[in-house]
């Protein structure tokens, strides 16, 4: 029997759900902020964004790009009535001192314990950078990645353990992907959900690790 | 009487030393004080250690000064760019040392350093590469009630150079959505700031409640003529 993935689109809508009436969130650079395009209308949701701004809000239409009024992809967004301006320090101190309730970040790997790698291939000659991305993946009550499960070369981003440098320590709650949402914990991975027709067998043999129901 | 606005940019900047550290403001198009960079490139100070969240975009500020070979160390969380090809030649071949940190550790660091604070312990990074110093050897670690925490210094600067929006002449400065950004704690953390605003207002001319950076904190501020904020050097893929 064959199975569809999930569409870029299914996955930031399928994350959405999960996002909860007046959560606090930072949504991370690339694939994650497709999710604030899915938040349900119903739903009061406050995006944070680390360069300093709560109550984020879309992209200007064309012509009303404002400079100053930038996301952490430094790309032009709006602030929605009842936003405010911080400094880094403070935008870093909800991080860290655990204000904002979920973070959703891309990654390079997760390990079945929720260890993060997604800041560095470790590749000679590559430049390293990590913005706030040590901070996210620490310091908000739920860490969330969205990925493909399956690099480009077929072989999984779930690993036991993470041969990229890290990103932080057991800090991923939940791994939501193309093909399946997973929790992880010290215990290991247990599925949440899965793509209609993908087996629970495959998934574990897409991954190489056990799954718990 | 307090007169804290300077006549001119190169007025601000003349005590600039060689081998100074400078803190620059700005996160991505926003807050950049461009003019104060272009100031410190005629002014000529050398052998700098700069701090600043990213190491330049293309080939003018930040990246100027980078290329003008008058930087020794740059202290910053994101160099890599689309456009950071100075940087990036400069990092290779060895001529510029980094000193990569997490983003909140550096707002904090800088924050520390503004507070009198001799150090403290954050959970951020712990267990990985930027858990080290320099040379290798670890960042000092604690177990705090049962969570991992390292050991990070204040940054100090003999020079910060932001920008903000309106200010007076006692140094009170506001700013303006997200240029806020590295300011505020910039301002707090160096022996001298000096700030660009496109409006000075006389003495109450700022709403004393709405006062982001008081002007304890600033030394010279500088009126700087409005222009639309540069869109420069950031690429949609960056």
């Amino acid at each position: 029997m064959g199975y569809q993935k999930r569409s870029k689109d299914q996955l930031a809508r399928r994350v959405a759900q999960d996002i909860h009436e007046g959560a606090y969130v930072n949504l991370g650079i690339g694939m994650p902020t497709l999710v604030a395009n899915h938040i349900p209308a119903d739903r009061e949701v406050i995006l944070q964004s680390e360069n300093g701004i709560l109550g984020m809000g879309p992209a200007p239409e064309a012509g009303a790009e404002d400079y100053d009024l930038i996301n952490a992809g430094k790309l032009p967004v709006t602030l929605r009535k009842g936003g405010a301006f911080f400094h880094h320090a403070d935008s870093f101190a909800m991080m860290r001192g655990g204000h904002l309730d979920i973070c959703v970040l891309g990654a390079f790997q997760v390990s079945s314990t929720g260890d993060l790698a997604n800041w560095h291939t470790g590749e000679a000659g590559a430049i390293p950078a990590v913005g706030g991305a040590m901070d996210l993946a620490i310091g908000a009550k739920q860490t969330w990645v969205m990925m493909d499960l399956l690099t480009k070369q077929g072989v999984s981003k779930v690993v036991a353990q993470c041969s990229y440098p890290l990103t932080g320590i057991g800090c991923v709650k939940r791994i939501y992907s193309d093909l399946a949402t997973l929790e992880c914990s010290a215990e290991g991975l247990r599925l949440i959900d899965k793509v209609d027709g993908l087996e629970h067998a495959e998934l574990e043999k897409l991954i190489g690790l056990p799954i718990a129901a | 009487m307090i007169n804290k606005i300077a006549r001119s940019v190169a007025d601000a900047l003349a005590d600039v030393k060689d081998g100074a550290t400078v803190m620059i403001g700005g996160f991505g198009t926003a807050g950049i004080p461009n003019e104060l960079i272009d100031g410190l490139i005629e002014q000529g100070a050398t052998d700098l250690t700069l701090v600043n969240n990213n190491a330049g975009n293309g080939e003018t500020g930040l990246a100027a000064l980078l290329m003008a070979g008058r930087v020794r160390k740059i202290i910053c969380s994101f160099p890599r760019q689309a456009d950071s090809q100075v940087f990036d030649g400069l990092y290779r071949s060895g001529k510029l040392e980094l000193e990569l940190a997490p983003q909140g550790n550096l707002a904090e660091r800088i924050r520390a350093a503004g507070a009198g604070i001799g150090a403290f312990f954050s959970p951020t990074g712990y267990g990985t590469e930027l858990a080290k110093h320099a040379d290798g050897s670890p960042k000092e670690t604690r177990v705090i009630n049962g969570k991992h925490y390292v050991l990070e210094m204040p940054i100090h600067a003999d020079l910060a150079l932001i920008k903000a929006e309106r200010g007076d002449r006692w140094g009170n400065l506001t700013y303006r959505m997200a240029a806020r950004n590295f300011g505020p704690i910039m301002a707090m953390a160096a022996k001298k700031t000096v700030a660009t605003v496109h409006e000075v207002v006389e003495l109450g001319g700022l709403d004393p409640e709405s006062v982001v950076t008081p002007g304890i904190f600033v030394h010279q501020i500088v009126q700087i003529d409005r222009v639309a904020t540069q869109a420069g050097g950031i690429k949609k893929a960056a």
